[in-house]
């Protein structure tokens, strides 16, 4: 089975600095598996986030995401890969505030085919699976899809966000404190929905937090330390 | 998508979008109202004597004789023989003739001595013979056609009784109050010279000078009206005359032979000919035009480009979404141009439709106060089509400047950045 994650010798240093901000010898992740990664700021969780997202290059070592080893990929290939295999979730202002919720999570199917075929294997269409996902994370499409974006409330629209990240079922969900603008109660009704959805699909979940009372939710913990 | 997410995003910005759109739009209608009036003031111009061939006079320049036979400008030096003109009538290539005559004035406008041909063979603009708002044409000795201006400035009326002075100045003491002339006809606006001119017969203008020597009333000579119409009153000579040719293939020929007459030296100028060279000097006028319409252009992209750009900072989150769902910088920077081209073309289709309505609205008020004459035929002519086209392409040339700033951004944002 090729593992979904699969980190060797990684290094990363912005460039003209001396200390590298992030260094993992090894780091496997397996589908279906869920990796919560906890550190102080400054210990580059962001930073792993954003190699693995294709976004930020000039590493050294070895990532490949799918199978696909990103340094030999383009910036093009990237966000192929990108929009093909990953949901990515931010802590905040997830969402085009002028597009509608239904478009909203439509969006990714329409930048990736691979992702559009797969909501039509699921759900017969791109709009049937936005509702299905909807509906999953407590926003009945029927009550909630002709509201503009900027009516709902912060945790409505992150789970909106969730459902936008999970349609097409990526392979990988990359999760970036997406609870951390939430209170308790409505952390912990976003975290339970998210884990149901992941439940049902094989997708991979990488979430980043510093907050510890999320680890309980996670099968595997990885704590990143201030390098120096 | 691309297509949806850029209307949406436009109408979620409704507020800046629709003054950039009103502002683009009025810079619209400036250029290809300014040019249209141009091309129509243009065509306006070449066609004030468009049925004629040929135009004779005295000797003198083209220039002088296109002057004063046309625009009534400027003096004749001398005029034709009446035999000369009969003559020139006869001619078996002559199709018709305008016989004109100069000299008079009522009140500052010109008096021209014509017959009633000039109703049945004068053209103007594209093929329009003139026609009368009311009465008709010189049905008497002492009958008198009145230019719409002339009868609008003077509120004159069918039936009225009409003083001419002798010469051209506005206060000449030298009324031909002797023999008032009675209105007949007022003619509907052209836009050309005859719109400020007081037509009578030929005859009608001898009649007024019998008794005359030289410009001058002799004492003891003067007749009234009614004595006169008992005398030949064949005009001795005429100032110009318009001809019409059955063949227009003949005009060189016969502008060739009637300038090299030995009998009397005259001047004979083919009207387009004459025209292009008078155009020289206003030409300037025409580039200034352009010039001032193409700034407000300018400055209507460059609120464009304002809003555009104010609206980038905002923007940034909106890029990361993107970036973070697989969008490639070069997608997201084809959403802005989008963007942009939308609302040039928006504005360049609603600046249309206000020229559009505007010259329809404006068309009577142009003609009778400036005595212009615009209409909506030749609306997108070829240089509007092109300078339509330049509109655009400056529109999206700007909406680059956003476009390529979102690219960088998109290439340089991480996923996730806190904000």
């Amino acid at each position: 089975m090729t593992p979904i994650i699969d980190i060797q010798q990684l290094k990363f240093a912005w460039s003209g600095a001396s200390v590298s901000v992030l260094q993992i010898e090894q780091l496997q992740l397996n589908p279906s598996e869920h990796l919560f990664i906890q550190g102080p700021s400054g210990s580059g969780k962001s930073t792993l986030l954003n190699l693995l997202g294709g976004v930020l290059t000039g590493f050294s070592g070895e990532i490949k995401v799918a199978g696909q080893p990103l340094s030999k990929l383009s910036g093009r290939q990237r966000d192929r890969l990108r929009a093909d295999s990953m949901g990515v979730l931010f802590q905040q202002f997830n969402l085009l505030p002028y597009l509608n919720l239904m478009d909203n999570v439509c969006l990714p199917c329409a930048l990736s085919k691979q992702r559009r075929t797969a909501a039509i294997v699921r759900s017969g269409s791109v709009e049937n699976e936005a509702k299905r996902l909807l509906e999953r994370l407590q926003l009945p499409p029927e009550q909630y899809q002709n509201r503009s974006v900027a009516q709902l409330s912060i945790g409505q629209q992150q789970r909106v966000a969730a459902a936008r990240a999970l349609i097409g079922t990526p392979m990988l969900l990359i999760a970036d404190e997406p609870t951390s603008a939430l209170d308790c109660q409505t952390r912990d009704l976003f975290m339970q929905l998210l884990m149901e959805e992941l439940q049902q699909g094989e997708t991979t979940l990488l979430l980043v937090s510093h907050d510890e009372a999320l680890a309980g939710y996670f099968s595997r913990k990885l704590r990143l330390e201030v390098q120096c | 998508m691309l297509f949806h997410m850029a209307v949406r995003s436009l109408i979620s910005r409704r507020a800046s979008v629709l003054l950039t759109l009103f502002t683009l739009s009025l810079s619209t209608a400036l250029l290809l109202g300014g040019e249209h009036i141009r091309e129509q003031s243009r065509a306006g111009f070449f066609n004030t004597v468009s049925g004629a061939d040929l135009i004779v006079g005295a000797r003198s320049g083209p220039l002088q004789l296109l002057l004063y036979s046309v625009f009534h400008i400027g003096s004749p030096t001398s005029n034709i023989r009446w035999q000369s003109y009969t003559d020139l009538r006869n001619d078996p290539r002559v199709d018709w003739t305008i016989a004109l005559s100069l000299g008079d004035s009522h009140r500052g406008y010109r008096v021209i001595g014509t017959d009633n041909s000039m109703f049945a063979h004068y053209r103007y603009g594209e093929s329009q013979s003139l026609k009368f708002a009311s009465g008709n044409q010189l049905d008497d000795l002492f009958a008198v056609v009145l230019g719409a201006e002339v009868a609008r400035a003077l509120s004159y009326e069918l039936g009225d009784e009409v003083i001419i002075a002798h010469g051209t100045g506005n206060t000449s003491f030298k009324l031909h109050d002797n023999m008032p002339f009675n209105v007949s006809g007022i003619l509907q606006a052209t836009g050309t010279p005859l719109d400020r001119s007081v037509l009578v017969t030929l005859e009608g203008l001898e009649a007024v000078h019998v008794g005359w020597r030289a410009g001058i009333p002799l004492p003891n000579m003067q007749a009234t009206s009614e004595q006169v119409r008992q005398r030949d009153l064949t005009p001795r000579q005429v100032t110009a005359v318009l001809v019409g040719l059955k063949s227009r293939m003949q005009a060189f020929h016969l502008q060739r032979e009637l300038n090299s007459r030995m009998q009397e030296p005259l001047t004979a100028v083919m009207p387009g000919v004459a025209l292009q060279e008078l155009w020289q000097v206003v030409r300037l006028a025409e580039k200034a035009l352009l010039a001032v319409s193409s700034i407000a252009l300018l400055i209507g992209l460059c609120g464009m480009l304002a809003v555009l750009l104010s609206g980038m900072q905002q923007r940034q989150h909106e890029i990361a979404v993107l970036r973070a769902l697989g969008a490639s910088p070069l997608r997201i920077a084809a959403l802005l141009l989008l963007e942009s081209l939308l609302l040039t073309l928006g504005g360049f289709l609603l600046g249309l439709l206000i020229l559009w309505s505007a010259i329809y609205a404006l068309q009577q008020p142009m003609l009778e106060q400036f005595g212009l004459h615009l209409s909506t035929v030749g609306l997108l002519s070829d240089r509007q089509r092109l300078l339509a086209g330049i509109i655009v392409a400056l529109g999206a040339c700007s909406g680059l400047v956003p476009a390529l700033m979102a690219y960088r951004m998109a290439l340089v944002r991480s996923l996730g950045q806190r904000h």
